[in-house]
C-alpha cells in the first residue's frame, strides 16, 4: 500500500518575519516566526515547509548588509523550529550552493528545497542527491500560465521567465536525483480560488517522484481537489493563519471525506506538550 | 528512579532530531560517542540513517559492537534501534555487497524488491500505518493502526517471525518494529512521527525503568 497523502502547512519568511503572499507580489506581515510556529506545529500536520522569500540583490550596500543579517537570522529560525518540529521539515529559499544545502541540513532541516539555483546550475541537484540522498532534495518549481494554454517556469521569486515547461523541468530534475517536487502556481498564489489543477496533473503525469501542490487554497475542499489532481501532498500557507487549530480542521475535512490521510489527532492531544 | 539514557552519537544523521524529541519529553540523556559513555546506562538508543556498511563501520571502529552487546546482555540495559539502527541488528546487510551486522536478530536486510516490483516508490518515504503483531509496552496507548513516518529502501527479514512486533504493508509485509526481551527496534522515525512517535519514545523510557 502506498504511503498516505500529506497535509503540509507552509510558512513564508520575508526579512525574518512570517508573511502572507499574493501573486508573488504583495506581502502582508503576520508576525514573529517563533509564536506562529507553535500553532502550526501541532500533531495533525504531516510535514512543515518553511520558505524564505527574502529578496536578494538590493542595490545599496546597507540593504545588502541587512540581507546578510536576515540570512543569518533565517538559519537561527530554522534551528528554533527544528527543536519543536517532530515531523519532516523542508526548508527552502536562499539556496545557491552545496554548502547552503549542508548548512540547512545541519541546522535541522530534513529536506532542502532548491528553486532558482537548480535552473542556473542543474548539477547542484545531482551533487546534493549524491551527497545527502534523494530524499533530502526537493526541487521547488514556480509556474505561471502562458498565453498558449501551457505554463512556464519562473525563477527569482517569479520575476524571471526561463522558457522551461514545468513538466519537462520536473522530469529533468527527477533524472538528476530530486526526491520530490514542490509545485507552486504563481497565478493562484493568494487568490483562494483553488489550486491550478491542470498544472498539477500536467506535472504529476511527467514524473514518478511525489509532487506537492501549493498556491490557491481558499477552502478545505480545494485540498481534496489537489489530491484528486494527483498530488501526493497538499500544501497551503495563508489559509492556515486565519484561525486556531486550522490544520486540525483541514486534516479532519480530508479524513472525513475519505481521502487516504493520517487519522487526525484527537483535539485533546493537539495542545502543545500534552502527551 | 529516572532512567539513565545514552543516545549513541556517531556524528551522522538524525541524532539531533532524536535528541530534540527526548528533550521535549523531558528526558535527560548523554550523547554517547565512545563505549565508556554507555556505562551505567539503563536505556540506550541507536539512531541511524544512511548506508548500512558505513554505519556498521563507524559502530565497529568506535568499539560499540562489543560495548553494546555487553551493556544489553550483561548490564540489562533496554535498547531501542531506529531505522538503520534496526537494520544492523540482523546478521547481514545486502546493500552494496554484503556487510556483517550485529547478529542479535538472525536474518538479512534486503532491498524493498516486492514494493518496486508492484510499482511502489523505493525509497518507501512517507506516512504509513503499522499493524501490531502482538501487544507490547512499546506501543502502549497507540492504536493497532498508528501511523509513523518511514524513509528506507531496505528492510530486515528476521529468520524468526516471532521477533517481529509490527509490520507495514509496502509491497509485502515489511518489518516495522522488532521486540526481543529488552531489545526493541523500529524501522520508522519516531522522532519525526508526531504524537505517535513521541508516545512510543516515552513508552520506551518507561519499559524496565
Amino acid at each position: 500500500m502506498s504511503t498516505l497523502k500529506r497535509l503540509i502547512p507552509v510558512v513564508l519568511l520575508r526579512n525574518g518575519q512570517v508573511v502572507q503572499s499574493k501573486g508573488f507580489k504583495r506581502w502582508q506581515l503576520l508576525g514573529n516566526p517563533s509564536t506562529i510556529v507553535s500553532r502550526l506545529s501541532n500533531w495533525t500536520a504531516d510535514e512543515l515547509v518553511y520558505l524564505d522569500i527574502t529578496r536578494e540583490g538590493a542595490h545599496d550596500l546597507r540593504r545588502d548588509d541587512l540581507n546578510f543579517e536576515n540570512r543569518a537570522d533565517v538559519l537561527s529560525i530554522l534551528e528554533d523550529v527544528s527543536r519543536k518540529c517532530f515531523m519532516p521539515l523542508t526548508f527552502g529559499g536562499g539556496v545557491r550552493t552545496a554548502e547552503d544545502v549542508r548548512a540547512r541540513l545541519a541546522r535541522g532541516a530534513d529536506k532542502v528545497a532548491i528553486n532558482t539555483a537548480a535552473v542556473r546550475m542543474p548539477g547542484l541537484v545531482e551533487a546534493c542527491a549524491r551527497e545527502h540522498g534523494a530524499q533530502c532534495v526537493v526541487v521547488s518549481i514556480d509556474a505561471r500560465r502562458d498565453d498558449t494554454g501551457g505554463w512556464q517556469v519562473f525563477v527569482d521569486h517569479g520575476r524571471t521567465a526561463t522558457g522551461l515547461d514545468p513538466a519537462a523541468w520536473a522530469r529533468e530534475v527527477e533524472s538528476r536525483g530530486a526526491g520530490e517536487i514542490l509545485l507552486t502556481s504563481i497565478d493562484e498564489d493568494g487568490m483562494a480560488r483553488g489550486y491550478d489543477r491542470a498544472l498539477i496533473a500536467h506535472v504529476v503525469a511527467a514524473v514518478k517522484i511525489p509532487v506537492v501542490a501549493l498556491g490557491g487554497v481558499g477552502e478545505w475542499a480545494h485540498l481534496g481537489a489537489g489530491l484528486d489532481a494527483g498530488a501526493s501532498g497538499v500544501a497551503a500557507g495563508n489559509i492556515f493563519h486565519y484561525s486556531e487549530n486550522s490544520v486540525v480542521h483541514a486534516a479532519r475535512w480530508l479524513f472525513e471525506n475519505g481521502y487516504p490521510v493520517r487519522r487526525p489527532a484527537l483535539a485533546s492531544l493537539v495542545t502543545e506538550g500534552d502527551l | 528512579m529516572a532512567p539513565t539514557v545514552a543516545l549513541i552519537d556517531l556524528d551522522a544523521g538524525n541524532v539531533r532530531s532524536v535528541s530534540n524529541a527526548l528533550t521535549h519529553l523531558g528526558v535527560e540523556h548523554v550523547h554517547a560517542r565512545a563505549p565508556q559513555d554507555l556505562e551505567g546506562a539503563t536505556h540506550i538508543i541507536l539512531p541511524g540513517v544512511g548506508a548500512y556498511a558505513a554505519f556498521m563501520e563507524r559502530l565497529s571502529t568506535r568499539g560499540f559492537v562489543e560495548a553494546l552487546a555487553r551493556a544489553t546482555r550483561e548490564n540489562g540495559a533496554a535498547f531501542l534501534g531506529i531505522c538503520v539502527g534496526l537494520q544492523v541488528l540482523g546478521s547481514r546487510g545486502l546493500e552494496f555487497g554484503e556487510t556483517r551486522g550485529l547478529d542479535w536478530v538472525p536474518g538479512d536486510c534486503v532491498r524493498l524488491d516486492a514494493a518496486a516490483a508492484s510499482g511502489l516508490a523505493v525509497p518507501h518515504m512517507g506516512w504509513s500505518s503499522v499493524a501490531l503483531q502482538r501487544p507490547d509496552p512499546l506501543f502502549d496507548g497507540l492504536d493497532d493502526h498508528a501511523t509513523f513516518y518511514f524513509v528506507h529502501s531496505y528492510h530486515l527479514r528476521p529468520a524468526d517471525p516471532g521477533a517481529v512486533l509490527a509490520t507495514v504493508d509496502y509491497g509485502e509485509r515489511v518489518t516495522a518494529a522488532i521486540g526481543i526481551g529488552r531489545v526493541w527496534a523500529v524501522q520508522f522515525h519516531p522522532e519525526k512521527s508526531q504524537h505517535a512517535g513521541l508516545r512510543l519514545l516515552r513508552n520506551f523510557m518507561r519499559v524496565g525503568a
